[in-house]
């Protein structure tokens, strides 16, 4: 089974003369455990392709399946919980890390939990379990403010994974960090994949972080127009 | 985790201000209805020192207090010959304006038969009013020393003791003469003018001419004691016997024609309906006028901390909160903000309220009452920021 699948995905932003083709005719499938990157031009539909995906913009056309669930056949279908399946089922990583400025490094990641019903010291353990994997055990209480970027980067992963999503969406998650702190976040992003058996879809237009990926989607004008197959994982063997 | 405390915790600044000043308001909100009760309580404070059951007036007038009042003294004897009256005792009150020490020195006299009641309530310092005259008690509000001697109409009075907390309804604060010397700081007339008055009235009978000399003397005696007569009170109050009935004794008085037996319970209306309504509407209006700047306010602090967290929001949006997580956080904080004013103005009342020249009455019922009022306003007014973050996209979190 998929944890991803997009078929024939079209999102036409506005109506009449004014209206835009960010995506059209979109076909993918994402399969757990495996990291793939969609690459292209600026404005070429990468964003509107994840956040069609992650539940935040309703598609125009197309079917999307989530770990199984259909979400949407051409809108999105009736009676869905879609705040519950993005808590519960898609994480999301951003360029800007989205940190809450209020909250400090723990309590950005209890908020994800105990928004899923964890209680308190559930959340707080698992918080700090997480964070110190991700070497942060000594920012536990820090602010977003006194972080570094990288640090920041990393407290954003921590929450999209907090609640073990099957999907991750990640959209430019080193474009705000040099390249010593990109590529270790990329790394991290591997290492997640193959640990957790989520499936990885990271937009980025940095063609120095490809070599980690499993596959590689290019993305022109609103369209899938290559995929590249990085021959040495198992994973990537099989799909093709 | 709270996040109306974090939010709050992380920019306190803004959020103990606006709630500090929010509180100065309330507590005008809270002083002005306590200034209705001290109102009510000052209005009512003679009447219930008095105890009496019947209030004996000039017949077609509300007084003593709302209106001026004059009956004979001696009406006296015919009262307490009613059945059903244990006692009753005359009265007379006057508003009185000195100057003392430079200033302007306002107080209400009440004076009163030394062998019947009506007297001061209670005595802090000093002893009673002793001798028939030249002696006074005064409030403590008058500040007035004992032994400290002022000059009323033709005489000095001296201080001899301190009672409590006694004003006339117009917030005076009362001080005690006997009945005899209030009579006559009210109508005794000076040594000038009681002459003239003799010889007008002798010359005006000489010019008589069926008169005998001798008869005209007698006439001018008579006639001159008549106008120097200063036997007249403002009220006669009457005590009832144990078990006897009121409107009995009130409908046997009123038979009499030129007098208006009040009940006290009639007297509570004339003086509550007719001395302070007008006042209580001032204040009530006051005080809605204040409770909606308060919301006002408060909406205005809730909406624009609202905008501030939009990207928060939409990024608890994103990551799947409830609703009820994001309107928790908005409300908890605009009813968080009205607990801290609420406490604030309490606070500032309770140390404040003492030293306001007219008297201030906190009733337990009226705190509460505005308590919930404000729970109500705040809730109320964080609706603008709620309805501002429930459009909120989870898109809006993505982006710079
Ligand atoms: N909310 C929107 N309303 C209308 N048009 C939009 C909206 N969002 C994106 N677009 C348009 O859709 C197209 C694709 O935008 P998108 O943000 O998906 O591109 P992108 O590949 O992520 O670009 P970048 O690399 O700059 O982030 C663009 O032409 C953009 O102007
Ligand atoms: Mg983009």
């Amino acid at each position: 089974m998929y944890a991803i699948e997009v078929a024939k995905l079209t999102k036409i932003y506005g109506k009449g003369e004014t209206a835009v083709t960010a995506i059209a005719d979109a076909t993918l499938q994402v399969k757990p455990g495996e990291l793939v990157a969609i690459l292209g031009p600026s404005g070429s539909g990468k964003t509107t392709l994840l956040t069609s995906i992650g539940l935040i913009n309703e598609p125009t056309h197309g079917k999307v399946v989530i770990d199984g669930i259909t979400v949407a056949d051409e809108r999105w279908l009736p009676g869905l919980d879609l705040k519950r399946l993005r808590r519960e089922k898609l994480g999301f990583i951003f360029q800007a890390h989205n940190l809450i400025p209020f909250l400090t490094a723990r309590e950005n990641v209890m908020v994800a939990l105990e928004i899923n019903h964890l209680t308190k010291n559930e959340a707080k353990a698992r918080a700090d379990e997480l964070l110190t994997s991700l070497n942060l055990g000594h920012r536990l209480d820090n602010y977003p403010s006194a972080l570094s970027g990288g640090e920041a980067q990393r407290v954003a992963i921590a929450r999209a994974l907090a609640n073990r999503p099957k999907v991750i969406l990640a959209d430019e998650p080193t474009a705000a960090l040099d390249t010593e702190n990109g590529k270790n976040v990329m790394a991290l992003l591997k290492q997640l994949a193959v640990e957790n058996r989520s499936a990885i879809l990271v937009v980025t237009h940095d063609h120095r972080m490809v070599e980690g990926f499993d596959r590689i989607f290019t993305v022109s004008d609103g369209k899938i127009i290559g995929e590249k197959i990085n021959g040495n994982t198992s994973t990537s063997q099989a799909l093709a | 985790m709270n996040l109306a405390i974090r939010d709050i915790r992380y920019h306190s600044g803004r959020f103990i201000l606006t709630s500090i000043g929010l509180g100065l308001l309330l507590g005008v909100v809270m002083s002005m209805g306590g200034i209705y009760r001290g109102l009510f309580g000052d209005a009512l404070a003679v009447l219930d020192a008095t105890k009496g059951d019947i209030w004996v007036v000039q017949q077609d007038t509300n007084g003593p207090f709302a209106e001026n009042s004059r009956i004979p003294e001696d009406i006296k004897y015919r009262i307490r010959a009613v059945p059903g009256v244990a006692e009753a005792s005359p009265l007379s009150f006057q508003t009185i304006q000195i100057e003392r020490l430079g200033k302007p020195f306002r107080f209400f006299l009440i004076g009163y038969d030394l062998n019947g009641f009506g007297g001061p309530p209670v005595i802090v310092a000093g002893r009673n009013i002793r001798q028939k005259h030249y002696e006074m008690v005064v409030a403590k509000a008058m500040k007035m020393a004992i032994g400290e001697k002022i000059h009323l109409g033709l005489h000095d009075y001296t201080v001899v003791g301190i009672t409590g907390k006694v004003v006339s309804a117009g917030g005076d604060p009362a001080a005690y003469v006997s009945l005899a010397d209030a009579q006559d700081i009210q109508f005794k007339k000076d040594n000038d003018a009681i002459r003239n008055d003799r010889e007008r009235i002798g010359a005006n009978l000489a010019g008589m001419q069926n008169i005998s000399p001798g008869q005209a003397k007698f006439l001018q005696q008579n006639i001159a004691a008549i106008t120097e007569s200063t036997h007249t009170v403002n009220t006669i109050v009457a005590r009832l016997a144990p078990g006897a009935d009121l409107h009995g004794v009130q409908e046997r008085i009123s038979r009499w024609n030129h007098f208006r037996p009040i009940s006290v319970e009639e007297q509570t209306k004339i003086l509550t309906k007719g001395m302070i309504e007008k006042a209580r509407m001032q204040l009530g209006l006051f005080r809605i006028i204040l409770l909606v700047i308060s919301g006002v306010i408060i909406s205005l602090i809730i909406y624009t901390s609202t905008i501030d967290k939009i990207k928060v929001i939409a990024t608890l949006k994103l990551i799947g909160s409830q609703n009820r997580v994001i309107i928790g956080m908005i409300l908890q904080q605009s009813l968080l903000m009205g607990l801290i004013a609420y406490f604030v103005g309490y606070g500032l009342i309770l140390l404040t309220y003492d030293k306001f020249p007219r008297r201030i009455v906190l009733e337990a019922q009226d705190l509460q009452g505005l308590f919930v009022i404000v729970m109500v306003i705040c809730t109320i007014s964080s609706f603008v920021g709620i309805r501002k973050a429930l459009k909120v996209e989870p898109a809006e979190a993505l982006g710079g």
